[in-house]
């Protein structure tokens, strides 16, 4: 099967069920995508599936053929993405683990809602665990970004 | 900003490798001579903190783990200020795990209250060193060159040198004794005390940061290990014949059976180790096991705290001390008494435990993220029955820690069956297995007892502590709390009651006990803070100014003084007094701030807790709103903190907000056990706070201070979960006594 990952595309002839975040951890090197929990509960291991923010934990190989594959590493095209501009403004990470999965979840959400309530924010992070709890940070540089967007 | 070391795999694996342990990579550059001469370092060597380039490029090595508290900007601000560095020419490189650094072990809030000297006086050292070389190179006298922002400057004739060419000079000199290098005033502070940005943001919001779990050495193999469900269980029989089928799978091995003390060492169980992540994951799952539980399969947690609070209500073993409690209470008008209980926590990292070993005949070499670096070097060479000299520690970042990483266990895995196999081996923790077999949180129960005169004064104090302790993790005998555990929050209580009694009561482990952020602290403030709320309750008053008074006049409380033990956080009681002063200042801060006295809108209330911890003292209002429903939120969170001199105001502010948002984890997470084996398994059913129930806004106040920097990463967390108590009876009239706190709250 074929899938592109961050706009290089890449054959793959390994298990079909194998999510996608171990693919990208372990087979690509690219270890910007994170591991959380394995169960879709913490949003860690988000990308981009063709704009979509999946958890890519629990994503087989299978669901990414012939489809775009984004990842943190990728995101912006080689430009500081405005979110990542914004999370420096607010110097939202603390360990930072979380962030390149709360990052590809937020950039997702602003491309669908590019001016969103606080509560809309709420609801579209609430996937997304972050124990160092960066939480109003997070939704401070969503806005930043948002108003950057306008 | 500034270069920081980028950390690609590729150079982050080659600067490991290359590097021996000791500092011997220094002799490669032209600062050598600086280093030579203090082969024998002490803890105030400044050479192993500071290197500089003939390129002026100044590395500073950091000792402490990174995990979120951001020490390696914190530790380059200190020493780039009092070098008089250009904060654009420090790259950060990160330490082994080495005795020559002093104390590595990252926890305890102990960074920059136990570091700001030294690392000053580093700086300082390094600073004269280049100021006599620069007046050694012009054969002038040292008092007239000036040392500012990387240059050297000869005052009277304007003659200039960089740090860069000074450093072959220097190296010819003999190093200032840093004891006695004069140090910058505070007025004169360049980098301390601002908000400096993190110098790993870059790398850590594209995604290039690396963690223990994304580190890869050559050939390596991942392991995942399924360990006994019930502490100290061991392997009955084992069905390995689908494991062996799974593409990728390359071997299933029997770790050795534990028995106490639990101690720092691999739990035991078998381990699955494969060419991929995936197929270590499916094996482990494919593996047939029947175990032998052993002792420890009575465990049931429900029954426990039942016993804890038995216990609770008997007479304990005193801890402190003063007037007559007993005539107290039975001369009091009115007498309450309120039983608390906190389960166990766990302390859930967002990246579970990992680390990757490398071992041949004389050396082994780890990649973790660890807290304790030392530590990890100790019990990885004692399970390889190795000499500490042959063993390397490379700390990677840490995706979060809280005092799990604190505990080199897993880093003892992966020497283990780095050996076994002849391979590199990293060991992978998936979510369940930090869940299932971690060093929980102390489950507690408390009981406190009080007599309030007719005037609503509480005239007398009764307080008892009963819980597992850390120290039977180590010493399966102790069944007692240890004095270093009341200490937090339990002996130091800083209340003026003229009759009070502290006593603690005995509880035998059953799960690994351990540290999770703030310790004991977590349910002693708990306890203390929301009882000092019901007494406002019981005698009809504000309960802010009520609490000021239970805290009294402004004083210091000399507990050694008294006969109570007390380590007051290892720091000298005269350096860092128990000062009532200060924690009442919080206290009228935060009120303040929180405009304490105004009206809310409907549904909404306030609550407030203050609690000293680390030598810091913070005060916390939370804001809840209830709805018809009992469903609550947190409209916003209130935090002054007085931890005396600070080095980075954003970080404390940070540490203030994560602090806040952990201490609401710990209200609504529990652990319970039913026969031995721990129930939850991951975030569907261990409750951590999500963006939807943190506070709307959390506003941190840092009360500008001189005194000695105390700790910032622990203090906000235990004050949290009584204030948010506190305000949900004050917006419900439920007073919850027993966490954890539901997400939902009964409806009458």
């Amino acid at each position: 099967m074929k899938v592109t990952v961050n706009g290089k595309p890449i054959d793959y002839n390994g298990d079909p069920q194998m999510p996608v975040l171990w693919f990208l951890r372990d087979e690509l090197d690219m270890t910007g995508t994170k591991f959380g929990c394995g169960m879709a509960l913490c949003g860690a291991c988000t990308v981009h599936l063709d704009g979509q923010a999946i958890r890519s934990c629990v994503t087989p190989m299978s669901a990414a053929a012939d489809k775009k594959i984004t990842t943190i590493e990728g995101l912006g095209n080689g430009q500081e993405h405005v979110l990542q501009k914004a999370w420096k403004t607010h110097n939202v990470p603390q360990c930072g683990y979380c962030q390149s999965g709360q990052i590809m979840q937020a950039a997702s959400f602003l491309a669908q809602n590019p001016n969103p309530s606080e509560s809309e924010i709420d609801v579209a992070m609430t996937g997304n665990i972050c124990r160092c709890g960066t939480y109003t940070r997070i939704r401070a540089a969503i806005k930043t970004a948002a108003e950057d967007l306008a | 900003m500034n270069t920081v070391s980028n950390p690609s795999r590729r150079r982050f694996l080659s600067a490991s490798v290359q590097t021996s342990g000791l500092l011997l990579t220094l002799n490669l550059l032209p600062a050598a001579g600086l280093i030579a001469q203090t082969n024998e370092a002490s803890d105030f060597t400044p050479s192993i903190f500071i290197r500089i380039d003939t390129d002026g490029t100044v590395t500073v090595i950091c000792h402490r783990s990174e995990m979120g508290q951001q020490i390696r900007t914190s530790v380059a601000q200190i020493i780039a200020d009092e070098l008089e560095a250009d904060w654009a020419r420090i790259v950060i490189e990160q330490a082994t795990g080495d005795p020559i650094y002093g104390d590595q072990n990252t926890d305890g809030s102990r960074s920059i209250r136990r570091n700001l000297t030294r690392l000053r006086q580093a700086g300082a050292s390094a600073r004269q060193l280049l100021r006599q070389a620069a007046a050694k190179t012009w054969g002038v006298s040292v008092d007239e060159c000036d040392a500012s922002n990387h240059l050297v400057t000869h005052q009277p004739s304007g003659r200039t040198l960089g740090y860069g060419d000074l450093v072959t000079a220097a190296a010819e000199l003999t190093l200032p004794d840093p004891a006695t290098v004069e140090l910058k005033t505070r007025q004169q502070w360049r980098y301390i005390g601002k908000a400096v940005q993190s110098v790993d943001i870059d790398d850590v919001i594209h995604g290039n940061a690396i963690y223990g779990f994304d580190v890869k050495l050559p050939d390596m193999q991942i392991a995942v290990i399924a360990r006994p469900p019930v502490l100290f269980g061991q392997v009955k029989q084992i069905d390995e014949q689908a494991v062996r089928k799974i593409v990728g799978v390359t071997g299933v091995v029997r770790l050795p059976a534990l028995s106490a003390p639990a101690g720092f060492n691999a739990l035991g169980g078998v381990a699955v180790l494969a060419t991929n992540s995936w197929a270590a994951l499916k094996g482990r799952d494919a593996l047939n096991i029947e175990w032998e539980h052993g002792s420890n399969a009575s465990y049931d947690s429900n029954q426990y705290r039942e016993q804890l609070l038995a216990t609770s209500r008997k007479l304990g073993t005193l801890v402190r001390e003063h007037g007559d409690v007993d005539a107290a209470l039975e001369n009091a008008t009115q007498r309450i008494s309120a039983e608390y209980t906190v389960p166990h926590l766990s302390q859930a990292p967002m990246e579970p435990p990992a680390a990757a070993a490398r071992v041949d005949q004389d050396s082994a070499e780890i990649w973790a993220c660890t807290q304790t670096p030392q530590a990890t070097r100790r019990e990885v060479a004692r399970a390889l029955e190795m000499e500490e000299a042959q063993v390397t520690v490379n700390v990677t970042m840490l995706g979060g820690a809280f005092g799990r990483k604190s505990k080199p266990d897993f880093s003892v895995e992966a020497a283990l069956l780095a050996k076994h196999t002849g391979k590199p081996v990293k060991v992978i923790w998936s979510r369940e297995d930090d869940i299932k077999h971690g060093y929980y949180h102390s489950v507690s129960a408390q009981r406190i007892e009080a007599g309030l005169d007719a005037e609503g004064n509480t005239t007398g104090w009764l307080h008892r502590t009963v819980f597992p302790t850390i120290s039977s993790t180590f010493d399966p005998s102790q069944t007692y709390p240890s004095s270093g555990e009341l200490d937090l929050g339990f002996s130091d209580n800083p209340f003026e009651i003229a009759n009070m009694r502290l006593e603690k009561g005995e509880a035998k482990a059953h799960v690994r006990i351990g540290w999770l952020r703030s310790v004991a602290n977590v349910y002693h403030a708990f306890a203390v803070q929301s009882f000092a709320h019901e007494l406002a309750v019981a005698a009809k008053r504000d309960p802010k100014d009520y609490l000021l008074e239970l805290i009294g006049r402004s004083r210091h409380i000399d507990l050694p003084a008294a006969g109570v033990e007390y380590g007051n956080y290892g720091d000298p009681i005269e350096l860092y007094p128990i000062d009532t002063g200060r924690l009442a200042n919080v206290v009228r801060v935060v009120a303040e701030r929180a405009d304490w006295k105004a009206k809310r809108a409907k549904g909404c209330k306030l609550g407030i807790a203050v609690h000293r911890s680390f030598l810091t003292y913070v005060a916390t209002v939370v804001e809840v709103e209830v709805d018809d429903q009992g469903r609550w939120t947190i409209p916003s969170v209130h935090v002054a903190i007085d931890a005396g001199t600070v080095v980075n105001t954003d970080h404390v502010k940070a540490q203030c907000e994560g602090g806040s948002i952990y201490g609401l984890s710990c209200a609504i997470g529990q652990i319970t056990a039913t026969g031995g084996v721990i129930d939850q398994g991951n975030f569907n059913d261990y409750l951590v706070t999500r963006i939807n129930q943190a506070p709307g806004s959390i506003d941190v106040h840092i009360v500008e201070s001189d005194a000695p920097p105390a700790g910032v990463g622990e203090p906000s967390t235990p004050p949290f979960a009584p204030a948010f108590c506190n305000a949900l009876y004050e917006a419900t009239g439920q007073r919850i006594r027993q966490l954890p706190v539901p997400l939902r709250l009964p409806v009458s």
